[in-house]
């Protein structure tokens, strides 16, 4: 065995000395915290633990995607919070990616008004505090639009007024299963039509038109099945009915400025990746593919894409992280994000450090599962060396 | 944030000494006060804090430390004004808070004496023609975090069946904000402070104030839980000022009436007799100082709630119990 000579090496046992000792401090100092925080908190007669989370919260929660009512429980309560900011931070990062994109792709754009325009966009956004951006869009929706009885109706059925923007609703009627399985059967289709076309273009070097036949398919089944079965959806709309609207879908300002601010403002960010990703791709490797005759779509697929990627998306798995972290600031904007409905159970019950607790361990959980994704997808697009 | 560096505070400081001594030590009197709240603790145009609260605090001072000047004020969200106190960050809390059993009992702050007898009720909108909280069914409400306020709305709808929808805010600004703008219908919250916030909105004769009171909010000083002499300090003042009105002294006359006064619960509580001030570890012209530098409760009221103001509520409940109300002194002896 080398361990023990390894261990019994002077310099080596002086390194573990300090590390036990170094390891030993944060314990002790760790565990003078916790019996302090006990002691301080028995002496001013304030309950600890989690028991709270089962009594009754009595509080009010608009902008809940789940049936709530004050009725249920704080724990309860909190899980309403996360639910609203996991669907914050799901729908934001999508649509920053998306808009993302764009103005990264329009910031190298040969287009000098486009690119200017994209530059100005990032520059302002990227150096304004975020919350202030969400001031911004927030009072845009309540000042812009009317009140309730003075709606705005664009179409027939939609209304916008600052209390929301409702869309009817739809509801499924029998036959609705037959038009889901359709739309299944239409994505699986096109998947296997890619997967051939794929496998077809390795052996023969023969290419077909796949992507357009995938379409073809994931929307001609489902009409089929939508036409056969009769269009089994009716639509409720919103009506006004005293104060306010009652029925349909709606999506309240809270909402809509919260995910307009979070994504204008993630945007820029990712632009900048996505800008710098595409300009990291070596001007000869689009001269060759060029000299190989590749048109310009496909270049941008095969060629750039697939290397500007293992630049953006280390970058960009920063930013998601930060859109999530970020979405806290909905307190400020009366959005029922998790930290919002937190701080009102610490201000009922006084247990901050439990609540503060559990705010740290979900915006963990939620982005080591973004930072894990992110990882996984930037393996995949690494370099493979031969 | 806040919250985070005060349950930090909370798990570094070691076990108290006295509150008095602290404060006497350095000099000055830290209380927790509202974002602004007229009437009730505002900051007026040279940035010095005016109101009823903030006199309450002056007598306090001006009782243990001489000068009714010397006091840091800490402007507190609603949610910070419990944590605040059983924190230590605060010596004292004077701001609108509802005494409350799960308060006193299970937040580690212990209250005083109550200040003002209020209740929660409903402004809005003239325009849309309501005359009754009954009859808000449908409506959208604003209210702000972490008050009794968000919870008796939630009890009031439950109770008579009625479907709000609560939009909560942290910050009472941004409340009253989306109330202005037309976000909500109605803005709830203590009758005093709908009186007082609607002084601020650009028009205040649009808007009015429903008769329906749906809690009882009754108001007092806060302190932390287990300092028992802090807590006789700031109950005592308050009773003093009350004491004062019953007994007709006031800041002009509280040094004459020293003087001249037969009345022997006047010597005792002014000091002239008896020794008061010892049992609350202070000295014999605790109360005299106090009444000195701010006035009897009814002068405080007055000042900032009588006709002259721009608020002007009547005093209601909170005359004096010999005049109906429920203002009551206990006997300072």
């Amino acid at each position: 065995m080398k361990l023990p000579v390894f261990l019994f090496s002077k310099s080596t046992m002086t390194t573990l000395t300090l590390q036990a000792a170094v390891i030993g401090i944060i314990f002790y100092a760790a565990h003078g915290l916790l019996v302090n925080t006990q002691a301080n908190l028995e002496a001013r007669n304030i309950a600890s633990g989690f028991g709270f989370l089962s009594l009754e919260s009595g509080m009010p929660i608009s902008n809940s995607l789940l049936p709530y009512s004050p009725a249920d429980s704080y724990g309860f309560a909190f899980f309403i919070g996360i639910i609203n900011t996991l669907y914050v931070a799901f729908l934001g990062i999508i649509l920053a990616t998306l808009l993302g994109i764009l103005i990264g792709v329009a910031r190298v754009s040969g287009n000098w008004l486009i690119s200017k325009l994209a530059e100005i966009y990032v520059e302002v956004l990227r150096n304004v505090p975020l919350l202030l951006v969400l001031f911004f869009t927030y009072s845009i929706a309540l000042a812009a639009l009317p009140i309730p009885k003075k709606s705005l109706m664009p179409f027939q059925g939609f209304f916008l007024n600052n209390r929301g923007i409702y869309l009817p609703r739809p509801i499924p009627e029998s036959g609705f299963l037959i038009v889901c399985l359709a739309v299944l059967t239409g994505i699986v289709a096109a998947f296997l039509i890619h997967w051939y076309a794929t496998r077809l273009h390795r052996e023969t070097g023969r290419i077909i038109p796949s992507f357009t036949i995938g379409v073809t398919a994931m929307v001609t089944i489902p009409a089929i099945a939508w036409w056969v079965t009769g269009g089994p959806l009716a639509w409720e709309f919103a009506v006004l009915k005293g104060f306010n609207f009652t029925g349909g879908l709606v999506i309240r300002p809270e909402f809509s400025a919260l995910m307009t601010g979070l994504v204008l403002y993630t945007a820029a960010f990712i632009g900048e990746n996505v800008r710098s990703g595409i300009q990291s791709v070596a001007t000869g490797q689009i001269n060759s593919s060029k000299a190989l005759g590749l048109p310009a779509g496909l270049t941008m697929r095969k060629v750039i894409l697939p290397q500007a990627l293992r630049v953006i998306i280390p970058a960009t798995t920063n930013d998601y992280t930060s859109l999530v972290k970020n979405s806290s600031l909905a307190v400020a904007i009366g959005y029922p994000d998790m930290v919002s409905i937190g701080g009102t159970i610490i201000g009922q019950n006084d247990q901050a450090i439990e609540v503060i607790a559990m705010w740290m361990g979900v915006y963990m959980t939620i982005n080591l599962i973004v930072s894990i994704i992110m990882n996984w997808l930037n393996a995949r697009v690494q370099h493979i060396g031969r | 944030m806040v919250i985070t560096a005060l349950s930090f505070i909370m798990m570094v400081s070691t076990v108290w000494s006295g509150t008095l001594e602290d404060i006497q030590k350095k000099g000055f009197l830290t209380c927790g006060i509202s974002e602004g709240v007229p009437g009730f603790s505002i900051p007026d145009s040279t940035g010095q804090w005016k109101g009823f609260d903030v006199d309450m605090a002056r007598a306090v001072a001006a009782a243990v430390l001489s000068d009714p000047q010397k006091i840091k004020f800490v402007s507190l969200a609603s949610k910070q004004k419990i944590i605040a106190v059983s924190s230590g960050q605060v010596d004292l809390t004077s701001r609108t808070t509802t005494w409350t059993l799960k308060r006193d009992a299970k937040q580690g702050v212990d209250f005083t004496k109550i200040v003002f007898y209020d209740g929660q009720g409903f402004m809005i909108s003239k325009s849309l023609g309501v005359d009754s909280a009954t009859k808000i069914d449908g409506a959208t409400v604003c209210v702000t975090a972490g008050t009794t306020s968000e919870l008796n709305l939630a009890d009031f709808a439950r109770a008579n069946g009625l479907k709000i929808e609560a939009l909560v805010f942290d910050g009472k600004k941004e409340a009253l904000n989306a109330y202005a703008t037309g976000r909500c219908d109605c803005f709830t919250t203590d009758v005093s402070q709908l009186a007082s916030l609607r002084t601020t909105l650009a028009k205040p004769e649009d808007h009015q104030i429903m008769p329906e009171v749906i809690s009882k909010e009754p108001l007092a000083p806060l302190v932390r839980h287990g300092d028992n002499q802090w807590k006789d300090i700031v109950t005592w003042v308050i009773n003093g000022l009350i004491a004062a009105e019953e007994n007709g002294i006031t800041a002009a006359n509280v040094l004459e009436k020293k003087e001249t006064s037969n009345n022997p619960v006047v010597q005792r509580m002014l000091g002239k007799s008896g020794d008061t001030g010892s049992y609350l570890g202070l000295d014999a012209d605790w109360l005299v100082r106090a009444i000195q530098a701010v006035g009897n409760y009814g002068e405080i009221y007055d000042r900032h709630f009588g006709p002259s103001t721009k608020l002007n509520i009547p005093r209601g409940v909170n005359k004096l119990w010999t005049q109906g109300g429920l203002q009551y002194a206990l006997p300072i002896r």
